[in-house]
């Protein structure tokens, strides 16, 4: 089999969201696409957070450079690439949660709805862009705790019960989860299989409404029942919010995103909308990489 | 290996055979079993020692009514006929004095050590989060008579000069003397001590939150506080009452400070006085054998010293397993 | 293409806010984080306080001849010498102490990781480990004193003349006592090292056929040197700190006194003396003395020495993580 010919089209779990617009053939580096895709798709997909030129390194070791992207409410943006490539700490930096990392440092301006991100509240931002990890991580408290928790310490007066009662409700129902926890919201998330505790993360990343939702391999520890479920989660929630899912997983990318960016060695090489990049690549790495070349 | 443990397993059976043991597990075991020999002794011999002072006084030996002091003093100078040994005690004021100078310690002391393990583990800087550790230690490593020795010194002289009201000194005194050893100095001196236990358990307990916990309430939005005290802390907690047990432990086997600050006088502080109550003296059941350690020779006097041993020994060492059996399952999820 | 060029030089990039700065955080916890502050900041003053106190009044009273003059008991302080016996004191029955610790000790905990068995006995002997650390020395220095005037001891200390029991305090018995006060440390880090020896280590030298005793011999104990090493210091040290024991079993008297008869060592091993623990609390208002001055001076050294200790064992360690509470008894 040729490694430079397209890889055979995958059939995609069709979703409700507005058909995407394939671009003319893109320029081959890896800036200028995003111009020509906003241009494309612009009227349909509204920009909600921008990176420009930015730059993350671990004390010396430089793991993003010079990265721009464009990140859209209605949108899922796949970020793909080997392992160490960059994409989980670019993920990261865009809810600032590289700051956990006492070496981290970066440069360049990440922008919410125009706003830089630096300039935020870093417990403001973070309620507007949550975040999915990859590993389940439910506290050890009930569900409705669980799902609660961002309500009752995000508030300067701690919401009664009473109140919380429908917010938590619409999150698991966003979150798919409902019809499997109504019946016991007491019951401790522990206990609940991986799959329902990765909807219930989402459920609570969900709980205070944010603009963005950031997944970062959300599904790589659930078996496939469970990763079906939650892609179809991700095209349900696609029209309110924008997603920015990794994933080492080429075929979901091809499933559920609309825009993908390859990144390699912390490089940007290439962003384009899905079937751009799956179906004609235009840099060699990327043909490399979405082929199979490498892994 | 030996031939019919081999021949056990080419049957393909998981039997657990019981293999004779070597000699190195019967030296060994025997020395294992030989401690247990030693406490039995120790229990047997308290217990015995002990059960004149008991059974002479019932249940009332726990109970109220009369001075302590003078009880004792009547017991010291029994007749020599055994027949005629005194043993009249009612304990009252030791085991209430016991149990407020532990009690105070400990009430202090934990909401101070779980502020100081959150600072040291999660708010100080990188600078002096590292100092914190040998300071721990080093407050963990006083001896105990050093502390009495600042005690009685330094602050039970400040106690008297500067706490003590004279009008209120003069009051009491047919009553009680009041010198500045007292409950007060007891306790806080007592909190001191017992601190550095706490902090070193419940610092550990912290540290061993999965950090995916906390990572993803800060994801959530929730600020570094609320995170520490509504994730860390309430996931630290089974760890948090293991220390409060080994702490009160400590507490209760204190003697020798306790002794040098309290004022050395039997006495079951009075709550009617308010405030001042914490300026009388008291004794604990370990700081008074202590202080009368001379007159063990006289028998009844040594039995009813063996008394107070016996309930120290059984409140010390029994919180002291209960607070070791509590942290064992902790153990399992890496939460020392 | 610029995705196989190598990775670039090095960034710039300097953090614009320092994260999560409590400025924007409700008032309930900020007082929080003040809270935890001051009890930071106090404890180091305290600590700070102790050690500044101490070494104030212990360097302004402690003059050289004092470490190295016999104490008088002369009621006149300029007259009543210094506290080398005392230091004498504090060194025998550490040394006392440790040996007979550590070898009971080591042994106790490789029967516990090595063999244990039966289950139950195995976890009567932890708890009784257990229970003896957590015992109030005084009540072990009681025991002590029943157990060894009982007059088949009389080899331990000596016989008062006319009196039926034996004296029942000396070194050897106090030394005894204070064994058991170190041995649970001993027996923690002793265990500690053991677990963290890898299996392999243990199945290579079985299957090469030797016993488990030689096993243990060759393999374990040297491989957890540094861990018996922690123990005895760490017991040392709560050993050169005690006083109940000292008082109730030494016998009080303010020099080192030989028992009569018999030759060194063994007189003055049943012998009785003094320790600095017990020169402290005599020369404090709480025992009969009233030298406040030498009191400080001892006690800065006997600070000194506990400290030293805790530094060695700590250092020994090596920072492992299972430092935690072993060091807090």
């Amino acid at each position: 089999m040729d490694p430079l010919s397209p890889p055979p089209p995958i059939r995609r779990i069709s979703l409700d969201a507005p058909p995407t617009v394939v671009a003319p053939a893109p320029p081959s580096n890896g800036h200028a696409p995003a111009a020509a895709a906003r241009s494309a798709t612009a009227g349909s997909a509204r920009e909600r957070m921008r990176v420009e030129a930015v730059t993350i390194a671990y004390g010396s070791k430089v793991a993003v450079n010079r990265v721009d992207l464009p990140i859209r409410q209605g949108e899922v943006l796949a970020l793909i690439g080997p392992s160490g490539c960059g994409k989980t700490t670019l993920l990261r930096s865009l809810n600032r949660l590289t700051e956990l990392t006492p070496t981290a440092a970066r440069s360049g301006r990440i922008a919410l709805d125009g706003q830089d991100v630096d300039v935020l509240e870093v417990t403001e931002l973070r309620k507007r862009v949550s975040m999915v990890f990859q590993q389940p991580n439910p506290f050890p408290m009930s569900v409705f705790d669980n799902v609660a928790y961002a309500l009752r310490e995000g508030a300067s007066k701690r919401p009664r019960r009473a109140q919380l009662a429908e917010p938590v409700e619409l999150a698991l129902r966003r979150a798919g989860l409902w019809d499997e926890v109504k019946g016991n919201l007491d019951h401790p998330a522990l206990r609940l299989s991986g799959g329902q505790q990765q909807r219930l993360c989402i459920a609570r990343a969900l709980a205070a409404q944010p603009e963005v939702l950031l997944m970062d391999e959300p599904c790589s520890a659930l078996d496939p029942v469970s990763t079906t479920r939650i892609e179809q989660l991700i095209g349900e929630l696609r029209p309110q919010i924008a997603v920015v899912i990794v994933t080492h997983n080429l075929q979901q990318a091809q499933r559920v995103a609309d825009h993908v960016a390859f990144m390699y060695l912390g490089e940007l090489v290439e962003y384009g909308t899905s079937d751009q990049i799956f179906h004609a690549p235009q840099a060699q790495r990327t043909r490399d990489y979405v082929g199979g070349a490498f892994g | 290996m030996d031939p019919a443990a081999q021949t056990a397993t080419l049957r393909g059976r998981v039997t657990s055979r019981w293999r004779a043991p070597e000699r190195a597990e019967l030296l060994l075991g025997a020395l294992a079993v030989g401690l247990l020999a030693v406490l039995a002794t120790l229990l047997a011999s308290v217990f015995t020692q002990a059960w004149p002072s008991f059974s002479h006084n019932g249940l009332a030996w726990f109970g109220g009514g009369g001075n302590v002091n003078t009880q004792l003093a009547n017991i010291y100078h029994s007749p020599a006929d055994p027949k005629h040994y005194v043993y009249t005690l009612h304990a009252w004021p030791l085991l209430y004095a016991t149990a407020l100078s532990t009690g105070l310690a400990v009430l202090f002391g934990l909401p101070f050590a779980l502020l100081a393990a959150l600072f040291m583990v999660e708010f100080a800087p990188p600078g002096i989060a590292r100092l914190m550790t040998p300071i721990v230690r080093l407050l963990a490593a006083v001896p105990s008579v050093v502390y009495g020795l600042i005690g009685i010194l330094v602050i039970v002289p400040w106690v008297n000069d500067h706490l003590v009201d004279p009008g209120f000194k003069l009051d009491v005194k047919p009553v009680v003397p009041i010198s500045g050893g007292s409950l007060l100095v007891a306790a806080l001196i007592l909190a001191v001590m017992i601190v550095p236990i706490m902090i070193a358990i419940i610092a550990d307990a912290l540290r061993a939150v999965p950090r995916s916990w906390i990572e993803g309430s800060a994801a959530l939005g929730v600020n570094r506080w609320r995170t520490m005290w509504r994730v860390a802390v309430r996931t630290a907690r089974p760890a948090i009452a293991a220390a409060v047990v080994l702490a009160t432990a400590r507490a209760l086997g204190e003697a020798i400070m306790i002794a040098m600050v309290s004022g050395n006088y039997i006495f079951a502080p009075n709550p009617l006085d308010g405030a001042n109550a914490l300026l009388e003296p008291i004794q604990t059941f370990a700081s008074t054998i202590v202080a009368n350690a001379e007159g063990f020779t006289v028998k009844p006097f040594g039995q009813t010293l063996y008394a107070f041993a016996a309930v120290a020994l059984v409140s010390a060492a029994m919180l002291s397993l209960a607070g070791w059996a509590a942290r064992q399952p902790l153990r399992r999820y890496g939460i020392r | 293409m610029s995705a196989l060029a190598p990775p670039p030089t090095a960034p710039s990039p300097p953090r614009t806010r320092p994260r999560d700065s409590a400025g924007s955080w409700p008032l309930a916890d900020r007082i929080g984080l003040g809270l935890c502050w001051a009890a930071g900041i106090s404890l180091a003053l305290v600590a700070g306080a102790i050690v500044v106190y101490m070494g104030y009044q212990g360097l302004s009273q402690l003059h050289l001849h004092l470490l190295f003059d016999h104490p008088t008991g002369d009621v006149d302080q300029s007259k009543s010498g210094g506290f080398l016996d005392p230091i004498e004191g504090t060194l025998l029955l550490t040394a006392i102490g440790t040996a007979i610790a550590v070898p009971i000790g080591v042994g106790v905990a490789l029967w516990l990781v090595e063999f244990g068995r039966p289950a139950p006995l195995a976890r009567a002997v932890e708890s009784v480990v257990e229970v003896i650390a957590g015992a109030p020395s005084i009540v072990l220095a009681l025991f002590g004193l029943t157990l060894f005037s009982k007059p088949v001891f009389t080899f331990l200390s000596f016989k008062p003349s006319g009196a039926q029991e034996a004296f029942g305090r000396s070194f050897l018995i106090a030394g005894t006592m204070m064994s058991l006060i170190a041995l649970p440390l001993v027996v923690g880090a002793t265990r500690e090292a053991l677990l963290a020896v890898p299996n392999h280590l243990r199945e290579a030298s079985l299957a090469l056929g030797k016993t488990k005793g030689a096993t243990i011999r060759r393999v374990l104990l040297p491989s957890i040197r540094p861990g018996i090493a922690t123990g005895a210091t760490l017991g040392m040290g709560r050993i050169v700190g005690d006083t109940a024991i000292v008082i109730v079993l030494l016998g009080a008297t303010l020099g080192t006194e030989p028992a009569d008869g018999g030759f060194f060592p063994a007189n003055l091993l049943r012998g009785t003396g003094s320790t600095l623990t017990s020169y402290v609390y005599d020369n404090s208002p709480a025992g009969e003395g009233n030298a406040p001055e030498k009191a400080y001076a001892a006690a800065f050294v006997l600070l000194l020495l506990v400290i030293g200790l805790n530094v060695v064992a700590a250092r020994l360690s090596g920072g492992r993580a299972g430092g935690g509470p072993a060091w807090t008894r």
